[in-house]
């Protein structure tokens, strides 16, 4: 059970949010231009890092606001926290 | 006294008598006793039965490792607990204790067969022999496994008892309350952290507490008079709490921990009335002092398992502190000094004691000690068998090869009642890999110790690798001073005499004349496997220890292998030639020992279970009693039955009265989401398939919503209240998850749209009333209103006031019928609702519940999301092409609706199904083939809804069909266990293709 450091509302425990995946895939903007396999790639392929990994989490039973998270998956250290629309820190 | 209740001791009350019985029979013991110590006081042993082998099996240890003194807690059938360990539960006036896993009885056991009949039973048995024949698994196999395995048996009725959660947090927990968690609990106290000391016995200070060996010395006292002061200092400080009868079952990431507390467990029947039970606490504690201690290794060997072998530190715990010898004759059989201070214990108290070491001498303190005082001890020697069913008569003992690896010489026999045994000792790591930690392993004495990469956290003691008093006070201060930044502690100067160890030596499988397969050399108690067992697993080819773990079930009882598991891997790595370390090891999950379900779901029980949601009409419904279904969290009224109407009779009746005069339903539950904005037609037109900037203010659209793979995700009529402003409706059941996947999509992909969404399903009621008398009804309502077609037409939305309240009326139809919802803020649901059943009276409007409306619908061929769909269904199979347009240039899941294999013509698509016998009605998820006969059958698709309709006076049904938009009037077959149904694939829309009725 991590403690969550959200963006808005500070640290808070990790029951009262929901992790949404693999952070920084970007909806394509036109998707009518691409192929079968292009579109497979962003609708299916998603990374499952034994390690860094940047991840998309809402504070559901909170503010409701979705923020991005740098977690180490293999011992669960979380290294950042930020916005969304925000740069990515370099881990 | 009892025979070998053989001193007084500071923990047990010798003046406060406790009858307690086993097996139905009368004892006594005392209070401070545990169930075990109680039973060894009167001579008792044996107290169950084997898992596999149903051998005769004794207490073996004093704490939470003891794998066979498992009982049946209590007889009511609602009290009754399995799985209870002796060693761990505090006697009380009135309990009831019997063992387990024996039948017909204890002493007489029929599974004890299964010994004789070992040989046949090896590991993988049950994987290697049941396989076959397939009609021995009803009768045979089944039956005689059910009988024979299992531990206990449940409760049959509800438990009665009260459980409680608990938050709590803290700078530091110590857990574990032996010397080095007492040191370190006071340097943490002292130095001005809100401490928290838990401890799962009800006393504090670990083996300490009952150490008055001399070779033991603190601050020139004994160790154990030395703690007992440390202890009731450490009772003076104010922010320290001790919880006592407490034991750690998870430690999860983040420092945070679930302890259980037993609170009435240890109390009299008679007084434990309606106290809680057990409170699980849930700490978040900054730092975490991991102080958990070490167990004790047992020693394999032939028939290692007979009752009167204990291991040897809790013989010298019964005896110091509970003041019970184990035995009056007793062996020693150690490869380790630890085990003297047992023998040293038992001589002081004049009882008889022989040690046997395999080691070839010590020089230690405390051997030399054992030897001044002339205790019989055979050096470089090994016990090859021990002799006596129910208890352990006399042991038979050979010298030791040069290299331990063979025995030479001749067989020695001694008598024994007792035979105390010590393999060394294993650190608790439990805790440390729980949370993530990883281990090393020590060559020197074969032992997995932490290795710490956690700042907020710290093993000392005995459960980070120092087993020697000067080691344990000394590391434990130093490493707590680092961990806490603390400069000086009290412990700093301590003066401490104890006892080195020099030589070490341990063979993990001791050998033996007789070859291996005629052994009996038990690894894992509980769950009956041996030495043997391990080998065969290797031989066959396994070679993970998490494997091999599996095959033989070694370290899969409710013990978790506490005693087992390092036995297995010595021997796994010797057999097969590797290091230890190098194989690692398994996996420790929690919980560290078994919890109830009682402290899980805490308070969470009966009503409190799940939030109940309740429409503002719920109270009307009770009164004319409906039925109710649940739907996600909320009930919804089902049906109505009235006198004895049962559910198809009063459908048949509620679904005619809709489509003949007026029908109502309590659409309350319905999701609502108020969308506002100036790009709320943008956005509307990017998570809907359809178009909606052209829709006209005061008007109603049906939307489909599909997910990003294309499938379809929920559906609704949203309003347009306002140029921006729009009020979405979403099934009951998908409410909360469409406004998340909403709200995702505006804060993640499109920030830059201007919308805001609110859920507002709480705050409206909807009454709905169809029928062809339904407008009617309206216009008594409100009899200022316009409802002609012209200017109220369908698909569109009016306000319009009821005694000063505000209404939004919707002519949406989801029955195919002339149709009204009337929304209403939800203070004043009921009195709209009760208005409306008075306005309709003359009509014979009838309420009707969920079981109607699908009926309704289903004769209509409108979908169900969730019923019709299950996630795989695309709007074209389900022929709603209509709705996906073909002009908008994206929408959520446009791009995968041409995806290859979403435009596969075989994919299963929504048909119509009508029975050849109109009065046959088709079971809903029936499996669906084109022929008979064929193996293997091949399943084409399945029946999703299906009903018989009084309107159209036959059966009908919906069904998803490989292909089955084009197999309309073609014959298929549903078939079931008695018969198979024959069926023709229809038109979905059964009633009204024309929609009339909307406008009747
Ligand atoms: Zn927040």
């Amino acid at each position: 059970m991590f403690i969550i450091n959200c963006p808005y509302c500070g640290e808070r425990d990790q029951s009262e949010f929901s992790c949404g995946g693999e952070a920084h895939i970007v909806r394509p903007k036109q998707p009518t231009e691409l192929s079968d396999d292009e579109w497979a790639e962003y609708l299916f392929m998603r990374k499952n890092i034994k390690g860094v990994q940047f991840e998309r989490w809402n504070h559901a039973h909170g503010c409701r606001k979705w923020f991005n998270m740098v977690r180490d998956t293999s011992n669960d250290k979380i290294h950042a926290v930020y916005k969304m629309g925000e740069k990515p820190p370099v881990i | 006294m009892t025979k070998y209740r053989i001193s007084k001791t500071k923990f047990v009350d010798q003046t406060k008598t406790v009858s307690f019985t086993f097996d139905g029979k009368l004892y006594h013991g005392y209070e401070g006793d545990t169930l075990a110590s109680a039973l060894l006081s009167n001579g008792i042993h044996l107290v169950g039965r084997s898992f596999k082998y149903h051998r005769p099996r004794g207490i073996m240890s004093c704490g939470s490792e003891e794998p066979n003194a498992i009982c049946q807690i209590n007889d009511n059938t609602n009290l009754t607990e399995p799985n209870v360990r002796a060693t761990e539960i505090e006697l009380y006036e009135g309990l009831k204790a019997s063992s387990q896993n024996c039948w017909p009885s204890l002493n007489f056991d029929v599974g004890g067969i299964n010994n004789f009949i070992s040989p046949f039973i090896p590991a993988g048995f049950y994987y290697k022999t049941f396989m076959w024949p397939k009609s021995f698994w009803k009768k045979v196999y089944e039956p005689l496994i059910r009988m024979s395995a299992g531990l206990g048996k449940s409760p049959t009725v509800p438990d009665p008892d009260i459980y409680d959660h608990k938050h709590e947090h803290c700078d530091v927990l110590v857990i574990g309350g032996g010397i080095s968690g007492i040191i370190s609990a006071k340097i943490a106290a002292k130095n001005n952290l809100k401490t928290i000391l838990i401890d799962d016995k009800n006393v504090l200070g670990g083996s300490t507490i009952y150490q008055n060996n001399k070779n033991f010395l603190i601050d020139n006292k004994k160790s154990s008079e030395w703690l007992l002061n440390e202890i009731s200092e450490l009772e003076k400080i104010d922010n320290l709490t001790i919880k006592t009868r407490t034991s750690l079952a998870a430690y999860h990431s983040y420092n945070y921990l679930l302890a259980k507390e037993n609170i009435s467990d240890h109390l009299p029947l008679n007084k434990k009335n309606d106290s809680i039970r057990q409170r699980l606490w849930k700490i978040r504690s900054n730092k975490v002092i991991v102080a958990t201690g070490a167990i004790e290794r047992p020693l394999v060997f032939n028939n290692n398992d007979r009752p009167g072998i204990i291991l040897a530190n809790s013989v010298k715990k019964y005896l110091d502190f509970y003041g019970v010898s184990s035995g009056l004759k007793n062996i020693i059989f150690t490869n380790n000094d630890s085990a003297y201070e047992t023998a040293l214990s038992l001589f002081e108290k004049g009882i008889s004691v022989k040690i046997i070491d395999i080691r070839k001498k010590s020089t230690s303190n405390i051997v030399k000690n054992a030897e001044e005082l002339g205790i019989q001890i055979f050096w470089n020697s090994t016990v090859v068998n021990t002799i006596g069913y129910r208890k352990v008569n006399s042991v038979e003992i050979m010298d030791l090869s040069e290299d331990g690896s063979n025995v030479t010489g001749n067989i020695k026999k001694i008598e024994c009642d007792c035979l105390a045994i010590s393999g060394g000792w294993t650190p608790m790591v439990h805790m440390h890999t729980q949370s993530g930690g990883k281990l090393d392993f020590r060559e020197i004495d074969q032992v997995f110790v932490p290795n710490e990469k956690n700042e907020n956290q710290i093993n000392v003691g005995s459960c980070n690798g120092d087993f020697e008093l000067e080691e344990i006070i000394k590391n434990t201060n130093n490493k707590i001073k680092k961990f806490l930044n603390v400069n000086e502690t009290d412990f700093d100067k301590l003066s401490v005499l104890g006892s080195k160890e020099f030589e070490k030596k341990n063979i993990w499988l001791l050998p033996n004349t007789i070859s291996e397969g005629k052994t009996k050399s038990f690894i894992d108690f509980q769950n009956d496997s041996t030495a043997k067992d391990i080998k065969l697993a290797l031989r066959e080819g396994f070679k993970s220890i998490e494997h091999v773990k599996r095959y033989t079930t070694t370290g899969m009882a409710t013990d978790q292998g506490k005693l087992s598991n390092m036995h297995a891997l010595g021997i796994i790595a010797d057999t097969a030639g590797v290091k230890m370390g190098a194989l690692g090891t398994t996996t420790f999950r929690p919980p560290f020992t078994p919890l109830t379900f009682g402290a899980l779901v805490g308070r969470n029980v009966g009503k409190f279970f799940e939030v109940i949601r309740k429409t503002p009409i719920h109270e009307w419904h009770i009164k004319h009693n409906a039925k109710f279904e649940n739907v996600g969290q909320w009930k919804r009224a089902w049906y109505y039955p009235l006198n004895d109407e049962n559910l198809h009779e009063a459908v048949q009746r509620e679904s005619k009265a809709a489509r003949d005069s007026a029908g109502i339903l309590d659409a309350s539950t319905l999701g609502k989401i108020d969308i506002q904005g100036t790009d709320a037609s943008e956005f509307l037109n990017r998570v809907y398939t359809n178009a909606w900037s052209k829709l006209g203010i005061g008007k109603c659209r049906y939307g489909l919503m599909l997910n990003e793979d294309g499938m379809v995700y929920d559906d609704g009529v949203t309003t347009r209240l306002g140029e921006n402003h729009y009020l979405m409706t979403t099934t009951t059941g998908g409410a909360a998850n469409v406004l998340s996947k909403l709200e995702d999509y505006l804060q993640t992909e499109w920030p830059e749209l201007d919308v805001y969404l609110t859920s507002v399903t709480d705050h409206y009621s909807t009454a709905s009333i169809c029928g062809p008398n339904s407008k009617k009804i309206l216009k008594k309502l409100f009899p200022d209103k316009d409802f002609s077609d012209e200017a109220f037409p369908h698909m569109s939305y009016q306000s319009a006031k009821i005694d000063n309240a505000e209404c939004r009326i919707m002519r949406i139809s989801f029955t195919g019928e002339l149709s009204y919802e009337i929304n209403i803020e939800s203070k004043y649901g009921k009195s709209l609702w009760e208005s409306c059943i008075i306005a309709g009276e003359e009509y014979k409007i009838t309420p009707y519940g969920t079981e109607t409306m699908h009926l309704l619908r289903a004769e209509k061929g409108f979908i169900i999301v969730g019923q019709d769909t299950d996630g795989t269904m695309t709007p074209i199979d389900l022929q709603m092409d209509w709705i996906v347009s073909k002009k908008k240039y994206d929408f959520i899941g446009k791009r995968s609706l041409y995806r290859s294999d979403t435009i596969r013509e075989d994919r299963k698509q929504l048909v119509g199904l009508l029975t050849d016998n109109p009065n046959e009605i088709l079971e809903e998820g029936a499996q669906i083939v084109s022929e008979l006969g064929k193996k293997p059958v091949e399943m084409i698709g399945h029946v999703t809804s299906s009903y018989f309709s009084p309107n159209l006076n036959k059966s009908i049904a919906l069904a998803v069909v490989k292909g089955g938009k084009k197999m309309k009037g073609q014959k298929l077959f549903v078939p079931m266990e008695s018969k198979n149904i024959n069926v023709t694939v229809s038109d979905f829309i059964f009633l009204d293709k024309e929609n009339k009725r909307i406008n009747a």
